[in-house]
C-alpha cells in the first residue's frame, strides 16, 4: 500500500504540468459590423498580440515574429487549435478550435498581410502515389511520427499521431515545421513528393489490416498486451475449468 | 474303429466340465462409474459440430476466404473438440483419486554403481597421471574441434570495425543518388546523405546533415573549418547501439522550446549539432562522429577527410585510431 | 465384456511383443497427477510449442532466407516497385499470396508470444510453491535454460524477416554483442561474419539456428524435463492428510487426466489459431523493408525482450574507459549484465535457498506462498525489479498516450527500480508472516474449543 502511494506521488511529479487553462477568446463587441479585415485585426489584438506583438513582430521570451508566417502557418496553427497557446513554454496540442469559421478566415487573412509569407497550399492527394509516400514518409517523418503515423517522442516532446490531420494541414506542417518539427521546402520535398506523403498519411489512417484487428499498428507493445490480457487470461481460465477433476463435498 | 474313436472324442468333449466364462470376478483396475447418456450426446454433438467447422475451413480455403474467416473456422473446430474432450473428462470418465508412493532412494544401486566403476579400475595404478593426460587430451581435442568456428568471422582483423567509405574528395549524394549542393541545404531541417560511388550498406556510409547559423557553432578545437557555411555532417548511426538517428528536434522559438538536437528513436540518445555531436541526453557514451565538409567548385558538398572518430556502437577499440594509421 | 477386451488385446499384444512396452505403458497409464489447475500451466507451454513446430514447418516451406535484393511486384500496393531482400519479399508473399499463409504466420507468432508467457506463469508457480527444491533441482534448471532458449529463438524468428522493426532490433543486438567487455568486438565479428551488417550468410545462420538447432535443443530439453518430472513424480499441495512427502494422492493419467490434457491441447491450439486469424500481429507490410539508414519511432522488441530495452534506455550515458581502451561500453549494463544477473539468480536459486535455510531434505509437498515468507518476499521483489525496468522501456508510449514527460519518467524509474523492490520485499514478507500468524491463532482457537468441549463433557 505504501509502495503504491509512493508511486502515485512520484508519478504526479512527472505528470504534465496541469495544462494552463486555454486563454478565453476575446471577441470585439460589435463583431457583426466589422469588415473581415477589421475583425482580423481586432481578434489579433485581443488574442495574439500578447505574445506575438501588436504587429506580429514577436516578443522576447513569449512568441516568435509572424511577419513571414503567412496564411499557411496561420491557417495551420488556428485550424488545429494549436493556437492560442496558454503559456509560451507549453507544447501546442491539437484541440478544439474555439474561433468560429469567419473568425479563422479573418485572422488568417490578417496574418498574411503582416508580411510576405506563403499562402494556404493547394493539395491534391490523388496526384500522389502511396508507395512513393511510404518511402518518403519513412525517410523524413517516421523517426518522429512512427512509420504508420501513430505518433511518438522526441525527448522530451510528444509527437502527435496524424489520424486527425487533413491533407491541407499535412502540407502546411511539412512546409512550416510547427513547434520542434523540421520544415521542408519545395527543394527538400517537392510538391509531387508532398502529395505522395499526404496520400500515404491518408492511407495510414486506415491501412490494410489483412491480419484482423489492427491493435493500433504499433507492433510488439499492443501485441504483448493482447498476449497477457487476452490469451493468458483465456488460457488460465481454461486451466481453472479443467483443473478440478475430483468433486469435493 | 474310426467310428469308435470319433464317439469317444465326442463324449470326452461333451463330458468335460466347461470352465465358467467368468471366474470369481477379476478385481477392477479402473473403478466403475455411472453412465451419463446426456453427456454422451453432448460430446457427440460437439464432435459433429467440430467436424462441420473443419469442413467449413476446407471450403473457405477453397474459395480463398479472408484470414479472419479461416482462423475463425479452424479455431472453432479445435475449440469444439476441446469442449468435447473437456465434457468427456468431466462426465464420461470415472472420478478416481488414488494413493501412491513417491519414489524411494536406491542406496544399494547407488553403492553398486560406485563399486562397479571403482572396482573396474583394479588394473590402474597411476590414476592421477592418466586422469591428467585424459583431461589434457579432452580439452585440447575439444578446443581443436571448436577452432573452425573462428572462420565464422574476421575475428583477428578488427580493421573492418573501423572501416568507413568517406575520404577527402568524396562527394555527398542524396537518397536518389543526386549530388547535394550547399545551397540546397536549408536551416531548420535535416537531410540524409551517402557517399558517391560507394556501398551504402555499411555503418559508416549514411550521414545526417543539418545547417545552422555559423555564429552558433561551438565546435571542438581542430574542427573550425569542418562546417562550411554552418553545414554540419554527422554519422547517422547512433553511437549507443547502432540505430539510425532520424529525428531532428528543431525549435522555431528557442527561448521557450527545447534546444536543437539530433535524436535516436531506439533509446532516445540526443546529440547536439553545434557542439560537434555531443551527447546531451540518453545512454550514448560517445558523441556522434562528425565528418568534415568542404564546398566544391560547383557548390557541391564534398567530404574533406575522415570521421572524427569510429562510427557505430562502442566496443573495446572504438576510441583507438584504426590499425593502419597507428 | 470379453469381446471388448479382445478388440484392444490384439494391437496391444502386437506392440508389446515387438517393443516390450507393456510394463512401461501400464505404469504410465496410471501415473498420478495432482488435482490443481496451476499444474496445467507447463502443459500450456508444451502445447504452444507443438503449435509452433507445426506452423513453423509450414512456414519453412515458403520462406526464403536470403538477403539478395529484389524488386517487389506482388499485390500489396504501397510496396510496389520497392527494393527489398528476398527474405522480406517471401514473408510478404506468405502474408498476401499464399492461401492461409497469413493465418499460419500470425498463429506462429502468437504461439511464440504465448509460449514464453506460459513458461513465465509456470515458472512463477514453480517458484512461489518451492517446487524447485530437492529432488527437482535439475528439472528446474532445464526449465530455466528452456526459458532463455525460447527468448533467443523468438528473437531469431522475427528478425529473419528483415523488416524495418526487426532490422533495428538486430542492429541493437549487434551493439549489445559489441558491448561485451574485451571480447565484444570479436564476438560481434564472429556472429555477423564481419562488421555490421555483416556477411549475407548471417541470414542463413539465423535461419538454421531458428528452424533446426534451437527446436532440436528445445525438443530434447522438453523430453528430458518431462522424463524427470515423471521420474520424480509431480509435487502436490497438502490438501488431504494422506498427502505427505512420501505419499501422494492424485488422479491417474488414464482415464482421468487424459481427456483433460488433450482438451487443453485443443483449447490452446484453438486460442492460438483464433488470435492468428482475428488479431493482427507483426504487420510487416506496414513497416517496410529494413535499411540501415532508416528508423522509426516506437520500435520495440517482442514483449519477452521488452525488459532489455528498459535496461538499455534507463542507463545514463557513459562508457567505462581506461585511457584509450573502452572497457565497458554502455549497452553492456542493460543488454548483457541485466539478463545475466536474472539468469544466474534463477539458475542458482535452489542452492541459494539451501544455503540460507540449511534445508537439505526432500520436498514433495508444496508450500503455499505464505508458508515461505522470505522466498515469497524475495520472489516478488525480484519480479518487481524486472517488471519496473520492463515498464520503463515503454515510457515513450506513456508520453504519447498519457502526456507524461519522458525525461521525468526516466528519472522516476531510475529511482523506483531500486526503491520499489525493497519495499515489496518487506511488505510481502510481513504479509506472509501475518497470514501465518492469523492461521496459527485460528488453529489454536479451534483446538482450545475442541478441548473445551471434551473437558466440559
Amino acid at each position: 500500500m505504501r509502495a503504491l502511494l509512493a508511486a502515485v506521488l512520484l508519478l504526479l511529479v512527472v505528470a504534465p504540468p496541469a495544462a494552463a487553462d486555454p486563454p478565453p477568446i476575446v471577441r470585439p463587441a460589435n463583431a457583426g459590423g466589422l469588415s473581415p479585415r477589421e475583425l482580423g485585426a481586432q481578434l489579433f489584438a485581443g488574442n495574439c498580440a500578447r505574445c506575438h506583438g501588436s504587429n506580429g513582430e514577436g516578443m522576447a521570451g513569449m512568441g516568435p515574429p509572424l511577419q513571414d508566417a503567412g496564411a499557411l502557418a496561420a491557417d495551420f496553427y488556428l485550424r488545429t487549435g494549436y493556437m492560442p497557446l496558454g503559456e509560451p513554454q507549453e507544447q501546442p496540442e491539437r484541440s478544439r478550435v474555439r474561433f468560429r469559421e469567419p473568425e479563422v478566415r479573418a485572422l488568417v487573412d490578417y496574418v498574411a498581410t503582416l508580411g510576405d509569407g506563403p499562402p494556404v497550399p493547394d493539395v491534391d492527394p490523388e496526384a500522389g502515389s502511396v508507395s512513393q509516400g511510404l518511402e518518403q514518409f519513412t525517410e523524413h517523418c517516421a523517426g518522429c511520427h512512427q512509420v504508420v503515423a501513430e505518433g511518438g517522442v522526441v525527448t522530451s516532446v510528444r509527437v502527435p499521431p496524424l489520424d486527425r490531420a487533413t491533407p491541407v494541414q499535412i502540407a502546411e506542417a511539412v512546409r512550416t515545421g510547427p513547434y520542434v518539427m523540421p520544415k521542408f521546402s519545395e527543394s527538400d520535398i517537392s510538391d509531387e513528393e508532398l502529395a505522395s506523403i499526404i496520400a500515404y498519411v491518408r492511407y495510414a489512417k486506415a491501412p490494410d489490416d489483412a491480419g484482423g484487428w489492427g491493435i493500433g499498428h504499433l507492433g510488439p507493445f499492443p501485441e504483448g498486451m493482447v498476449t497477457w490480457l487476452i490469451a493468458a487470461v483465456l488460457l488460465v481460465a481454461v486451466c481453472v475449468v479443467i483443473g478440478k477433476r475430483v468433486s469435493r463435498p | 474303429m474310426r467310428l469308435r474313436g470319433w464317439m469317444i472324442a465326442l463324449l470326452v468333449l461333451l463330458g468335460r466340465r466347461r470352465r465358467p466364462r467368468h471366474d470369481e470376478p477379476e478385481e477392477r483396475i479402473v473403478a466403475a462409474g455411472p453412465p451419463s447418456p446426456r453427456a454422451e450426446l453432448a460430446v457427440a454433438a460437439l464432435l459433429v459440430l467440430a467436424a462441420l467447422a473443419a469442413a467449413l475451413f476446407v471450403v473457405l480455403y477453397a474459395i480463398e476466404a479472408s484470414t479472419q474467416a479461416l482462423g475463425g473456422a479452424l479455431a472453432g473446430a479445435l475449440g469444439l473438440v476441446a469442449a468435447a474432450l473437456i465434457v468427456a473428462g468431466k462426465h464420461l470418465v470415472v472420478e478416481e483419486e488414488l494413493p501412491a508412493a513417491y519414489p524411494e532412494p536406491h542406496p544399494e544401486d547407488q553403492a553398486a554403481v560406485g563399486r562397479i566403476v571403482g572396482e573396474s579400475g583394479s588394473r590402474i595404478t597411476r590414476k592421477r597421471l592418466l586422469g591428467a593426460a585424459a583431461g589434457t587430451a579432452g580439452c585440447a581435442l575439444g578446443a581443436a574441434l571448436v577452432t573452425p568456428a573462428l572462420s565464422l568471422g574476421p575475428v583477428f582483423d578488427p580493421s573492418s570495425l573501423y572501416r568507413a567509405p568517406w575520404r577527402r574528395g568524396r562527394r555527398l549524394v542524396d537518397t536518389a543518388g543526386e549530388p547535394l549542393l550547399a545551397d540546397g541545404i536549408a536551416t531548420e531541417t535535416f537531410y540524409t546523405a551517402f557517399p558517391e560511388g560507394a556501398s551504402r550498406d555499411e555503418l559508416g556510409a549514411p550521414l545526417v546533415l543539418v545547417r545552422v547559423d555559423p555564429s552558433e557553432l561551438r565546435l571542438p578545437p581542430g574542427r573550425e573549418d569542418w562546417a562550411p557555411e554552418g553545414i554540419l555532417a554527422f554519422s547517422k548511426i547512433c553511437t549507443h547501439a547502432g540505430c539510425a538517428v532520424s529525428l531532428y528536434r528543431t525549435p522555431k522559438f528557442e527561448p521557450v522550446q527545447p534546444r536543437p538536437a539530433l535524436v535516436c528513436p531506439c533509446h532516445y540518445s540526443a546529440f547536439e549539432p553545434v557542439t560537434g555531436g555531443q551527447v546531451i541526453f540518453g545512454p550514448a557514451g560517445r558523441p556522434l562522429p562528425q565528418l568534415p565538409l568542404m564546398i566544391g567548385a560547383g557548390r557541391e558538398l564534398v567530404a574533406a577527410g575522415r570521421y572524427s572518430g569510429a562510427v557505430g556502437p562502442s566496443w573495446s577499440g572504438v576510441r583507438k585510431p584504426p590499425p593502419e594509421r597507428r | 465384456m470379453v469381446r471388448r477386451q479382445a478388440a484392444t488385446a490384439e494391437p496391444i499384444r502386437f506392440i508389446d511383443e515387438r517393443t516390450g512396452a507393456a510394463p512401461f505403458a501400464r505404469r504410465m497409464l496410471r501415473y498420478l497427477f495432482p488435482d490443481h489447475w496451476s499444474f496445467l500451466l507447463g502443459e500450456v507451454a508444451l502445447y504452444a510449442f507443438v503449435v509452433l513446430v507445426g506452423t513453423g514447418i509450414y512456414l519453412t516451406l515458403f520462406f526464403e532466407p536470403s538477403l539478395a535484393d529484389t524488386v517487389y511486384t506482388g499485390v500489396y500496393g504501397p510496396l510496389q516497385g520497392r527494393t527489398m531482400s528476398e527474405a522480406y519479399r517471401s514473408a510478404l508473399d506468405i502474408s498476401f499470396e499464399v492461401d492461409a499463409g497469413l493465418l499460419m504466420r500470425q498463429t506462429h507468432h502468437w504461439a511464440a508470444d504465448v509460449f514464453v508467457a506460459a513458461i513465465v506463469l509456470h515458472l512463477l508457480r514453480i517458484f512461489f510453491t518451492g517446487a524447485f527444491r530437492k529432488p527437482r533441482e535439475l528439472t528446474y534448471l532445464i526449465g530455466v535454460v528452456m526459458l532463455f532458449a525460447a527468448l533467443l529463438e523468438g528473437y531469431l524468428g522475427y528478425s529473419m524477416v528483415d523488416d524495418l522493426l526487426s532490422g533495428m532490433g538486430l542492429a541493437i543486438g549487434n551493439g549489445v554483442a559489441l558491448s561485451v567487455p574485451v571480447i565484444g568486438g570479436d564476438l560481434a565479428l564472429l556472429l555477423w561474419g564481419g562488421a555490421y551488417p555483416g556477411d549475407p550468410t548471417f541470414e542463413s545462420r539465423m535461419y538454421i539456428a531458428h528452424v533446426l538447432l534451437f527446436p532440436a535443443l528445445l525438443a530434447t530439453l522438453i523430453g528430458l524435463h518431462l522424463a524427470l518430472v515423471a521420474s520424480r513424480h509431480h509435487t502436490q499441495f497438502r490438501r488431504l492428510r494422506a498427502q505427505t512427502d512420501r505419499r501422494l494422492v492424485g488422479v491417474p493419467t488414464f482415464p482421468g487426466q487424459a481427456p483433460r490434457s488433450l482438451g487443453l491441447m485443443f483449447a490452446v491450439a484453438a486460442v492460438l489459431f483464433a488470435l492468428g486469424g482475428l488479431v493482427q500481429i507483426n504487420p510487416i507490410w506496414l513497416w517496410g523493408p529494413y535499411e540501415l539508414a532508416l528508423s522509426t519511432n516506437g520500435a520495440q522488441p517482442d514483449w519477452y525482450l521488452g525488459w532489455l530495452i528498459g535496461g538499455l534506455r534507463l542507463m545514463p550515458g557513459f562508457d567505462v574507459t581506461i585511457g584509450g581502451y573502452t572497457l565497458i561500453p554502455n549497452p553492456f549494463w542493460g543488454g548483457v549484465l541485466f539478463p545475466a544477473i536474472v539468469m544466474v539468480v534463477l539458475l542458482g536459486f535452489p542452492w541459494i535457498e539451501r544455503r540460507l535455510t540449511g534445508d537439505r531434505s526432500i520436498h514433495n509437498v508444496l508450500d503455499r506462498p505464505r508458508d515461505a515468507p522470505a522466498r515469497t518476499g524475495f520472489g516478488l521483489a525480484f519480479l518487481s525489479w524486472v517488471f519496473l525496468i520492463f515498464v520503463a522501456g515503454s515510457a515513450d508510449r506513456a508520453t504519447v498516450f498519457l502526456g507524461l514527460d519522458y525525461a521525468g519518467q526516466i528519472a522516476f524509474y531510475r529511482v523506483a527500480v531500486w526503491v520499489v523492490p525493497a519495499l515489496v520485499f518487506f511488505i510481502a514478507r510481513a504479509a506472509c508472516r501475518a497470514l501465518q500468524r492469523a492461521e496459527e491463532l485460528e488453529r489454536e482457537q479451534h483446538a482450545a474449543e475442541t478441548e473445551g468441549r471434551l473437558v466440559g463433557r
